[in-house]
């Protein structure tokens, strides 16, 4: 069998799998795991790009895709006026000199000579810096507060469309991530790894903690939505008559099967171009230069290339592709809840998917994306399923039995720390090899 | 008496607390650090080892309790801390067997070793959730407190309160004994000193015909070790939650790079290090210096330099400063 027959086959047994389960936990839930598979794959893409292309390590991914849902937030949010007039001015004054701060104490440290007048006078004015800001901050962020807090107690967003926020997340991603290239990619792989995953917990802890911005633990709702609401759509004539000569008889059924179908075909889109641009990328002379690098960073450097640049690059370009998808599943979601954000579900996961599908190869990246969140949604049942058969033979209500059904919620973790395991023993190069 | 008011109000709520903590996250550092010291990768599965071993104490605890067998004013968990060792040692035998030994023979890079570690850390992870449940866990029991912040009251006619907790007490106890213990086995006896010298020079070590197999399986007993009992000495201290033990791993992390991985001095003073800062920059001041000052210059707010919600952050911006400016940590790490 060619390898392009494989891949096809491989493909459509995914394919098959969730539109299996279509068939036996109805289309809702089948079009459910096909939209987060979208945005898994661009996330496993990005990861992909970093990972596979430069062989950058990156465990912050968590942190970039909730940076994408700030930007669905303050993007279409309608804005709070009087939040905005009591504490937005002062605010933004304070965030000035917070980054003027930063900014000063690094013309600081580069223009004065080393020694201890340098230490002193960096300290003296990061001390002072500091306590302005907070001079500024504290009240700004009281009084913004204060304002309806049980419905907004926040700035809000800009109020224009949702879809706007896509690229707006990529842009925030990337921003934060070439803050975090500066600083700490010239260090070793594993020393990046822990950098990257505690940057993305302080990214979150950030967001759960300043109220004023993203309402934190609170979560927004409510977030504008780029498709139709479905009680419009079972309001409207022209959809129900449509939806009916195609079969759909239920209008609750069919609406909500349709705002999915329009969902996918949304994300489809993005992930079609940016499968695009990765195949471009890994195809040019610029992603033959990345592998070089990646395969022998001395022999690269030797040949002139500017590796710490280069890295720098592409620790952008991939942490941008994790923001859209935050952005996107924000956007599907209609809400952001930042207590959900647990390394485990939007780090790690992504990793998996990466090393399953294939590092190194965008298709596979998408293919253990689809595959991978379709195991992570279905493990569950399955596992259920599974442990009713192994405890059949004990009594109801003996205390075994009891504690290992309310277990199976857990099963997915050890599921998918096996399949890792698994496939990186006996095929670590996943399931569609780098060519 | 304003000084001294004011010097117990930081001891109660910064020094005691910090030491403790401190302690805790040494021990898991110690761990982190032989890991890499012996086996050469960041062990990302090291938070879940703490929280299995610390579950298995938990189980025999609740055993030991449920018959009646207990340390009278001291804590039970004590008692079912070698169960719980044993535990931990067998898993991360059993685990290292299975699956860190192929890596091992195929002298793949540690970077591939630190991706298997994470696929290690979602089994560990999932066995601990499936068999005690995602929730938190009380276990600590006999007397809780050495000197209450009454009776000290009492005792020294201060206003302000000094408790001194016994997982405090406990902790810090245990942490001296097994630093002690480890120093010694480190430094005095032939199974240390070759897994000082296969650290060292490991080609070298293998020409005096030390047995890898044989250190390694003992720096994996000594790593369950040194992992069960912070873990058990972080649940006396603050509760047992699965996840909070993952979330270690960033502050253990922290204290063995700061300190400078693979050096284990290095990693006693790195813990102390994340832990002092990140209580003192995350106390609020205000009643310290309430005592302080004159009554005219009283703050009004808590005088907190940030919220403990962020203490992720200091441990995190004191490791990026000690990378950028001393990568090889404060002590010089081995390898670094």
């Amino acid at each position: 069998m060619s390898i392009s027959m494989k891949n096809i086959t491989l493909f459509a047994i995914v394919g098959a799998l969730i539109v299996g389960s279509g068939f036996i936990q109805g289309w809702n839930t089948a079009l459910l795991i096909l939209n987060m598979g979208l945005i898994s794959a661009i996330m496993a893409l990005g990861v992909n790009l970093q990972w596979g292309f430069a062989g950058l390590f990156n465990i912050g991914v968590m942190g970039f895709v909730a940076l994408g849902g700030l930007a669905a937030v303050l993007v279409s949010m309608p804005p709070t006026t009087e939040a905005w007039a009591v504490g937005g001015l002062r605010m933004g004054i304070a965030l000035v000199t917070g980054v003027a701060t930063i900014v000063g104490a690094r013309i600081l440290y580069r223009r004065m000579a080393a020694g201890n007048k340098r230490t002193l006078a960096m300290i003296v004015f990061l001390i002072g810096g500091f306590l302005l800001f907070r001079f500024l901050f504290d009240p700004a962020v009281l009084a913004i507060e204060k304002v309806n807090p049980a419905g907004t107690g926040y700035l809000g967003g800009l109020g224009l469309p949702v879809l706007l926020a896509w690229p707006v997340g990529g842009l925030f991603a990337a921003g934060a991530a070439w803050v975090i290239g500066k600083t700490a990619l010239g260090l070793r792989s594993d020393y990046l790894a822990i950098a990257t995953l505690g940057i993305a917990e302080i990214i979150i802890a950030i967001m759960k903690n300043e109220d004023w911005l993203t309402r934190g633990v609170k979560n927004v709702v409510g977030i504008p939505r780029p498709v139709p609401y479905e009680v419009d759509l079972q309001a409207s004539e022209v959809f129900l008559n449509r939806a009916a000569s195609f079969g759909f008889h239920d209008p609750v059924m069919a609406s909500t099967l349709y705002v999915k179908l329009a969902y996918a075909g949304l994300f489809a889109v993005v992930l079609v171009i940016l499968l695009w641009l990765a195949e471009k990328a890994l195809n040019s002379p610029w992603g033959r230069m990345m592998r070089a690098i990646r395969d022998n960073e001395i022999a690269a450097e030797a040949m002139g290339k500017d590796v710490t640049a280069r890295h720098l690059q592409i620790f952008i370009l991939g942490s941008a592709i994790c923001g859209i998808a935050g952005a996107m599943m924000t956007t599907m979601d209609s809400q952001l809840t930042l207590g959900t954000y647990q390394p485990l579900r939007f780090t790690f996961l992504i990793w998996v998917m990466v090393i399953v599908g294939g590092s190194g190869n965008n298709w596979g990246a998408v293919l253990g994306g689809f595959l991978i969140w379709f195991l992570w949604v279905e493990v569950e049942p399955m596992g259920a399923k599974l442990m009713e058969l192994i405890t059949a033979p004990l009594n109801d209500g003996y205390w075994l039995k009891d504690h290992l059904q309310n277990s199976v919620a857990h099963m997915r973790l050890l599921t998918m720390g096996l399949i890792l395991i698994l496939v990186l023993r006996f095929s670590p190069k996943g399931l569609i090899p780098e060519k | 008496m304003e000084f001294l008011n004011a010097f117990v109000a930081f001891s109660n709520f910064v020094i005691v607390p910090a030491i403790a903590y401190g302690s805790q996250l040494a021990l898991g550092a110690l761990g982190v650090t032989l890991i890499y010291g012996i086996l050469r990768f960041s062990n990302f599965a090291h938070g879940d080892t703490m929280a299995f071993g610390a579950m298995v104490t938990i189980l025999v605890t609740w055993w030991f309790q449920s018959m009646g067998i207990n340390l009278g004013p001291m804590p039970t968990a004590l008692l079912a801390l070698p169960f719980g060792i044993a535990g931990a040692a067998l898993l991360v035998l059993a685990t290292d067997r299975m699956v860190y030994r192929f890596y091992r023979a195929q002298k793949a890079a540690p970077v591939i070793l630190v991706i298997v570690s994470m696929g290690v850390m979602f089994v560990m992870n999932g066995l601990v959730r499936f068999i005690i449940g995602p929730d938190g866990q009380q276990f600590a029991d006999g007397e809780r407190f050495i000197i209450s912040a009454r009776n000290f009251k009492t005792m020294t006619g201060l206003s302000e309160g000094l408790a001194f907790r016994t997982s405090q007490a406990i902790t810090i106890v245990t942490a001296v004994i097994v630093v002690a213990l480890l120093f010694w086995f480190l430094n005095k006896t032939r199974t240390g000193k070759s897994m000082r010298a296969f650290s060292d020079n490991e080609d070298l070590a293998l020409l005096s015909g030390i047995n890898p197999e044989r250190v390694v399986a003992y720096t994996w007993i000594i790593v369950a070790a040194l992992a069960t009992i912070a873990g058990v000495l972080y649940g006396l201290d603050k509760g047992f939650k699965p996840f909070t033990y993952f979330q270690l791993l960033l502050p253990i992390f922290a204290a063995a790079i700061v300190g400078g991985l693979g050096n284990p001095l290095g990693a006693i003073a790195g813990g102390f290090v994340i832990a002092f800062s990140e209580v003192t920059i995350t106390y609020a001041y205000k009643k310290v210096l309430i005592y302080l000052l004159p009554e005219s210059l009283e703050p009004s707010t808590l005088v907190q330099l940030l919220s403990t919600d962020y203490k992720f952050a200091v441990s995190f911006a004191i490791l990026i400063i000690v990378l950028l400016f001393k990568p090889t940590g404060l002590f010089k790490g081995n390898t670094g």
